[in-house]
């Protein structure tokens, strides 16, 4: 049997589900228990779980992350909201210099099995700071891993992959999805981090996307089709651990690859997929590799800006037009 | 005893320590749990405060010796002076309590029991250090001690023993997390969103601020709004405002103790500010001239190892113990110099394990 639920929905499901499994598992943020989130994508934790397990917070971004950390080294697998993406820059010390450096550092005496929940990107006309795809800064530290689900299915399994996981993981939600459904089957979902997925198979021209690129990538594929152009899709699902395995054997078939990154131009994680193709199979490549992304800017609120600066399908077509000509 | 509880005066006595320069608190010998019949504290805790004072004094100076040598790389911030703030805590914490402590935590990482030839061996950078090496003077740590890390961005570690202090409430285990930190520090976000949040929750944590005047080369008093940096903001956070000499160790002791005792009781957190000042400077070889001769003189007098010595001889305390207990710690001070440097350096290949639980470091299939 299955469903069809929202990508809201299935972070609550998700989280429901970890908090079943394991007593440990507790869940802190600004407005999460009572309210259920400002996207309500919390909605009902509180009432089955108690005011113990899933608690609010003061606005104190450092103080959330803080108190998840020293949790996490004591015994506690901790989920912490970060109300929006843009806001990890407040609490950006624990992010990229406390969390996931503190096990190396003492050499392994310290783990810190915690998740950092945020809702990421663009696409809902919030203007640039409530609508940056930062996925690429998390992707520049060593010791975090990095997760952007993109459809409900995924944000159950790897939701509950990430609490698991003995290491910090970031847990990137693409805000503008929080409305979108997809089909979930009836039970406990488990994922595996590090593991990217084919969704659509083509012959022509490799895609590589991430959370909401992916459905565009995917329509662009559509599209592609009659124009007589085979693309395949992959969606990466997280970019640390990364599945360079499954890009490379798909790119030595197709012989071409694309990049759909949300994230600006300068060192988006997409130049680091390029690189790695580019040393490890470039002999296979027939065309330019290239990268789509949101321009060098910051993103811009009207309607009529956001639309056209985000990544595309038009551009997506454009771009795979070009690089298989 | 000479801390003192100004919101709360009941708590405290007439006697102020509140200066600059403190009180040496002849008068401090209020009654307590571990107090003697003859008024003063147990000689067994005593004599503790002091082994515990002399060792990191001991320690202290060999590793900054072995800094001027140049085994010791990088940096070290020592507590020479402050001593007696990590011996009162050490002596006061239940083995399975939590400390935090900066880059200035030799003492506290040492305070809690941790072998002092793995903290030698990871000040030289050798792979028998306590963080094989890849830690440093400023990230000492001894998860088996309670010592859950020594942390060198301002602020960063108040937040985090919160949460310890979180845990051990949902856990309901009794432990407490005792977090130390600068005067400086009381002007980062991250200590007023800490002790906001500790009161709120609750949490079993006791924040301690080691106020030595200075933060790197800056008086404290230059660029702080209030008097007391740590003591006049516990208001803010809903908590009595404590102040003790920390150059005291029976007086740290007695303030730690009662701190303690009331987060384990579920009472909630408290911010204690100990006044207290470096004999050197801030760091390496930092000479500390911004600092007045007269004011580093008046701190030299109070210094609590030989005023402590002094006192626990005229209260009965025969040189002989007094001795003994300096013997060991040379010959431990020594024995540690001599494991450190005797030790490997770490294996080229250690840098790439445990950035992962897995023991790993890799990001990649
Ligand atoms: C966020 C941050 N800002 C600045 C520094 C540089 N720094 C290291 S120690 C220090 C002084 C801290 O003073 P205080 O809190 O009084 O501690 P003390 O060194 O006196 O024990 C400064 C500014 C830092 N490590 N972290
Ligand atoms: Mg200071």
């Amino acid at each position: 049997m299955a469903e069809l639920i929202t990508y809201r929905d299935a972070v609550a499901r998700g989280l429901a589900q970890e908090m079943r499994h394991d007593e440990t598992v507790h869940f802190i943020g600004e407005d999460v228990a009572a309210a259920g989130g400002v996207f309500k994508a919390t909605k009902g934790l509180l009432e089955e779980f108690g005011p113990e397990r899933v608690r609010d917070t003061p606005i104190s971004e450092e103080a959330i992350l803080g108190a998840a950390m020293g949790a996490a080294m004591t015994g506690i697998r901790p989920v912490a909201e970060i109300m929006f993406s843009d806001f990890l820059a407040t609490c950006w010390d624990l992010v990229a210099v406390e969390i996931p450096k503190t096990r190396y550092m003492t050499d392994g005496q310290i783990s810190l099995p915690l998740v950092i929940r945020t809702a990421n990107g663009g696409g809902l006309r919030f203007g640039a700071q409530h609508s940056q795809a930062v996925e690429n800064w998390a992707m520049s530290i060593p010791g975090l891993k990095v997760v952007a689900p993109s459809n409900p299915k995924d944000v159950i399994g790897l939701l509950a992959a990430a609490i698991r996981d003995p290491d910090p993981v970031l847990f990137f939600e693409q805000k503008s999805l929080y409305p979108t459904k997809g089909e979930v089957p009836d039970g406990e979902i488990v994922d595996e981090l590090g593991v990217a997925t084919t969704v659509r198979q083509g012959s022509d021209v490799t895609i590589v996307a991430l959370a909401s690129m992916v459905r565009r990538a995917v329509e662009a594929a559509d599209e592609l089709d009659s124009l007589g152009i085979s693309a395949e899709v992959i969606d990466l699902r997280s970019l640390v651990p990364l599945d360079t395995n499954t890009i490379i054997e798909s790119v030595k078939r197709t012989t071409r690859m694309i990049t759909v990154e949300e994230n600006p131009r300068l060192c988006g994680w997409g130049a680091e997929i390029v690189s790695i193709v580019a040393e490890e199979c470039i002999w296979h490549i027939d065309g330019p590799l290239t990268r789509v992304t949101t321009p060098h800017i910051p993103l811009p609120s009207a309607d009529a800006l956001e639309d056209e600066f985000l990544p595309s399908v038009e551009r997506i077509v454009a771009a795979a037009q070009k690089v298989v000509q | 005893m000479s801390a003192t509880t100004k919101s709360a005066p009941e708590q405290g006595t007439d006697h102020d320590a509140d200066d600059a320069t403190p009180a040496t608190g002849d008068d401090a010998e209020a009654a307590t749990a571990d107090a003697s019949a003859d008024g003063h504290l147990d000689d067994v805790v005593r004599l503790g405060l002091y082994e515990q004072v002399v060792r990191i004094r001991t320690f202290e100076e060999r590793a900054y010796r072995l800094f001027m040598e140049g085994l010791v790389k990088g940096t070290s911030h020592l507590s020479l002076g402050m001593e007696a703030i990590a011996a009162g805590f050490g002596e006061a914490m239940r083995a399975d309590d939590y400390t935090f402590c900066t880059y200035r935590g030799h003492a506290h990482t040492l305070a809690r029991g941790t072998d002092m030839g793995g903290v030698m061996a990871e000040l030289l950078g050798r792979a028998t250090g306590v963080c094989g090496g890849k830690g440093g003077s400023m990230h000492l740590t001894s998860v088996e001690h309670g010592a859950m890390g020594s942390y060198a961005i301002i602020g960063a570690h108040l937040p985090i023993a919160n949460g310890a202090a979180w845990s051990a409430q949902i856990r309901g285990t009794g432990q407490v997390a005792v977090c130390f930190f600068g005067d400086g520090t009381t002007n980062i976000g991250a200590f007023h969103e800490a002790l906001n949040l500790a009161k709120v929750w609750d949490l079993p944590v006791v924040f301690v601020c080691e106020n030595n005047l200075y933060m790197e080369y800056t008086a404290i008093g230059d660029v702080t709004a209030v008097e007391h940096p740590a003591a006049d903001r516990a208001s803010a956070y809903g908590l009595p405002s404590i102040i003790v000499d920390g150059n005291d160790p029976e007086a740290v002791y007695e303030v730690a103790t009662e701190a303690i005792a009331r987060a384990r009781a579920g009472e909630g957190p408290s911010l204690i500010e100990a006044k207290t000042y470096r004999h050197g400077g801030h760091s390496r070889a930092d000479p500390g001239t911004y600092r007045p001769a007269e004011e580093v003189e008046a701190w030299l007098e109070r210094d609590p190892m030989p005023t402590y010595r002094a006192r626990l001889q005229e209260t009965g305390i025969t040189e002989e113990r007094l001795e003994e207990i300096e013997a060991r710690a040379q010959s431990d001070v020594d024995a540690a110099t001599e494991f450190a440097k005797s030790s490997p350096v770490p294996e080229l290949q250690a840098a790439y394990t445990n950035v992962w639980a897995d023991g790993g470091s890799s990001w990649r299939n």
